[in-house]
């Protein structure tokens, strides 16, 4: 077995068949300097610019779908230069096209926007600059997961422009809806692209994944322990062994799926009549695909959130100015988490006629995960309390994260109990659940590293002010739009529908708070353009960042203000203790940064450090 | 920055670490093992659901079964000869690997056929999921062996170029890492269907 330097470009340079050339990297042009980079900083950046270029996309459709929930009578003729012919002849909008713009939004959200959005930023940005390497293990194939995405986004938006339209069965494209054009019209070609885009999306995650693992594994700096490493480092790394675990599984639901549409098998479908004429689909059972697709679909749901609560954690103890509150305990219940997501996923599948004997199965490792879930929203709020709190825009954002992070668990915990479920099942109160819990969480996390690690990207400061105005019209947007659901939901308002005539049944009440939650989108949906105005207008505009903007204990603000790819244009720092001495008792300064030697640190050396310190004998260096 | 006295002072320690790129294969591995647990456990699901259609493996999968564990044999006389610097049989090795790999692919195409004059269909009127599953099953390692003999025939093309040696076996060990996986995943499927029937 070779040994990787780890002080030299290339751990790769062994290798001989590599489509490696790094030693040759210093004048690129720019075609591979900016857009066939290698470089994780720069591929980093574009997974962050195509990741909310998605959200843009995904939040527009909901906007769609908003203004036909909320006002269902209004005349829509005006998005007829938008929509063309899925705006009806008397100015409503197409059924059809509603169910579309229901799936594509899911579909993006959770796939482009939460994970490759957020898991591509920060990973690829975070993982070798948090743990002191040069780069990924392998750039190639990090270059290769970067185009993988971006080819997989470009069928999925061209899906959305053909005839047809684009896939219409829900972003968990259950079949026999999925599987049969004759269903819906979304379940033809638009479905098709959707299983080649997904098909791709899942190589890129896959090419990421490997990636991140192997690095974290391989390329740590001298002294980068794994009990040194910083929760962001962990989250990621999770996250990655997560997906590295699920999304194979998808990939074989699909393609049983595309077997089935295409090829006449029967592995999903069975005794389906079509007018009548029974279709050739014998003996496929569709409940076989809930089990594969939930199989990745809820640790698909911790592949989002993880990185949110990672880099909460780095930007909640750097901002209180306290060691993060019990970083065992932390790491604990990330593996614990790890560990459970993959033993759940038929609490999604309560109503399908399972054994109830099975089901309470399920039900009881369900609520287990609110634990390791509680660990950590305690530790957050044992590290607040009593902060010395600095409130960036990123330390709002990952306090808001806390909040929701609350609020929409706590419903989970109703969600799993079967009993229960089985009346709330497929109403907005699931909705209203996973929009807390993933959606506002994750975004919020999104958010607070896009705040806390601009200046490392881009050298530039975004500004202070617009970020507070974003963070408070998110903050009560999110709570404005997604907390009466719960009251839609507990009534028995079935979600994916198109239109409510049983609200006439309650007197319209129902309809009143509809139309509530549609304008709270709405200003949402607005208020976040105020973040795109300051993110584009500060990497151009804004403030020259400093080295060390927020006084961070973590490794890459050791690195130059613009690193060059390489990180460190010197030797890569050693570490020497964890990433959270802050406050230490003893300290000149409320923050040790990891490279700093226990040498150095006399006066705040803790018992342990001091013993071992003088186990060796002492020569001064300095 | 940091002198070797300070780093032993401080005690730094160096994080293990194995060459990345096999590191990679391995993780690789696990993703492929991930989607044939997914397929495999899709068989056993659907098959407690009943309409199964029972009937027995082709015959010919006995041969390319033990074609493909010969294969395995060759690719580790490929790997010792590269530690013994052994440069020619390296080749010869090599060769014959992919020729039998690509005899398996050919013997799998012949079962396939035999499959199918016993009414045994992918798709359509006259399949049942339990012949389809058999198709998935060995197609899609197939195509994993497909990817495994690209594999060897670039550490051919190294070896003829001498650059595989016993100063330089990362490559074959990477390729002789991924053949024997290759290899012992058609076994547990071979034996996981002749288990389940
Ligand atoms: C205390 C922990 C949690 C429990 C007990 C829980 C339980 C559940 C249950 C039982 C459902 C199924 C509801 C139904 O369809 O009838 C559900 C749906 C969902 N949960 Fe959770 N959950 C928890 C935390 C989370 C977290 C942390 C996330 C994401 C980060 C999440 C994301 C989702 C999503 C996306 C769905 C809906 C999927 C869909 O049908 O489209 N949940 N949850
Ligand atoms: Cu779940």
């Amino acid at each position: 077995m070779s040994v990787v330097d780890l002080n030299k470009e290339t751990a790769v340079g062994h290798d001989s068949h590599g489509h490696h050339d790094e030693h040759e990297h210093h004048e690129l042009n720019f075609i591979r300097k900016y857009i066939f980079s290698e470089d994780h900083k720069v591929i980093g950046k574009q997974f962050l610019i195509t990741g909310l270029l998605w959200a843009v996309i995904g939040g527009a459709l909901s906007m769609i779908f908003r203004l036909q929930l909320g006002l269902p009578e209004a005349s829509l003729g005006w998005l007829k230069p938008i929509l063309g012919h899925w705006i009806t002849s008397d100015n409503k909008l197409d059924p059809e096209f509603y169910l579309a713009a229901v799936t594509m939004h899911g579909t993006i959200m959770v796939f482009f926007v939460l994970t490759a959005g957020l898991s591509g930023t920060f990973s690829n940005f975070l993982i070798p600059l948090q743990i002191g390497a040069r780069d990924m293990a392998s750039g190639f194939m990090n270059m290769l997961s970067y185009w993988f995405f971006f080819v997989s986004s470009v069928i999925m938006f061209f899906s959305l422009f053909i005839e047809t339209g684009p896939a219409g069965g829900g972003w968990v494209i259950y079949p026999p809806l999925s599987a049969l054009p004759q269903a819906i019209p979304g379940s033809g070609l638009g479905m098709t692209l959707w299983l080649v885009s997904m098909a791709l999306f899942i190589i890129s995650s896959l090419l990421g994944g490997i990636n991140y693992i192997t690095t974290v594994i391989n390329l740590r700096t001298k002294g980068m322990t794994f009990d040194r490493l910083p929760l962001t480092i962990w989250a990621f790394f999770l996250t990655a062994i997560i997906g590295v675990l699920s999304f194979p599984v998808l990939f074989a639901a699909a393609l049983l799926l595309i077997f089935d549409r295409s090829f006449g098998t029967s592995f999903y479908l069975s005794d389906i009549y079509i007018g009548g004429q029974a279709l050739d689909h014998v003996g496929g059972s569709p409940i076989l695909f809930q089990h594969l697709f939930w199989f990745l679909g809820h640790p698909e749901v911790y592949i989002v959130l993880l990185p949110a609560l990672g880099i909460t954690s780095e930007i909640i103890s750097t901002n209180s100015r306290k060691p993060i509150f019990g970083y065992k305990a932390m790491i604990g219940s990330m593996i614990g988490i790890t560990f459970l997501s993959f033993i759940v996923w038929a609490h999604h599948m309560f109503v399908t006629g399972m054994n109830p004997f099975l089901g309470s199965i399920f039900m009881f490792l369900t609520l287990i995960i609110a634990v390791p879930s509680a660990v950590k929203a305690f530790n957050y709020i044992t590290t607040l309390w009593k902060g010395n709190i600095i409130f960036t825009p990123a330390m709002l954002f990952s306090i808001g994260l806390v909040s929701v992070f609350i609020t929409g668990g706590v419903t989970g915990i109703i969600l799993g109990n079967a009993a229960l479920d089985i009346q709330l099942h497929d109403t907005y109160f699931v909705v209203a659940h996973f929009h807390l819990v993933m959606g506002s969480a994750s975004f919020f996390g999104f958010m607070a590293g896009v705040y806390h690690w601009f200046p490392k990207m881009f050298g530039k400061m975004l500004d202070e002010k617009l970020g507070y105005i974003h963070f408070w019209l998110t903050f009560a947007g999110v709570y404005l739009v997604f907390f009466p659901m719960h009251y839609q939901g507990i009534t028995g308002f079935p979600r994916r529908y198109y239109s409510y005539t049983a609200y006439e049944m309650f007197g319209g009440a129902y309809q009143d708070l509809a139309f509530f939650i549609s304008i709270a989108a709405f200003i949402t949906f607005a208020g976040q353009f105020i973040f795109g105005f300051n993110f584009f207008y500060s990497i151009f505009k804004g403030r020259p960042a400093t080295l060390n903007p927020w006084n961070s204990n973590t490794l890459e603000w050791t690195t130059p203000i613009h690193p060059e790819h390489g990180n460190w244009p010197g030797e890569i720092p050693t570490v020497y203790r964890w990433a959270y001495d802050y406050s230490k008792p003893g300290a000149e300064e409320d923050f040790i940064p990891q490279h700093i030697p226990l040498t150095e640190t006399l006066s705040s050396n803790l018992p342990h450090e001091t013993d071992a310190l003088n186990g060796i004998k002492i020569t001064p260096t300095h | 920055m940091s002198t070797k006295n300070e780093l032993t002072l401080n005690k730094v320690e160096s994080p293990l670490s194995m060459h990345p790129k096999k590191f990679a294969l391995w993780i690789f591995i696990v993703t492929v093992i991930m989607l044939f647990a997914a397929w495999t456990s899709g068989y056993i699901v659907r098959k407690a659901e009943g309409n199964w259609l029972n009937f027995e493996l082709p015959y010919m999968m006995y041969y390319s079964t033990a074609v493909l564990l010969l294969s395995s044999v060759t690719m580790h006389w490929a790997y010792v000869s590269a530690k013994r610097d052994n440069l020619d049989s390296i080749k010869i090795a090599l060769l014959v690997t992919s020729f039998l790999g690509l005899m398996f692919l050919v013997f799998q195409i012949f079962s396939f056929n035999e499959l199918v004059s016993n009414n045994v269909w992918f798709g359509g009127k006259k399949s049942n999921p339990s012949g389809s599953f058999l198709y998935v099953l060995s197609g899609m390692h197939g195509l994993h062996i497909v990817g495994g003999i690209v594999f060897l025939l670039i550490t051919l093309f190294f070896a003829s170029k001498k650059e595989i040696h016993a100063k330089n076996t990362l490559l074959i060990e990477m390729c002789t890492t991924f053949w024997h996986f290759l290899d012992g995943l058609w076994l547990y499927l071979f034996l996981f269907l002749l288990l389940n029937r």
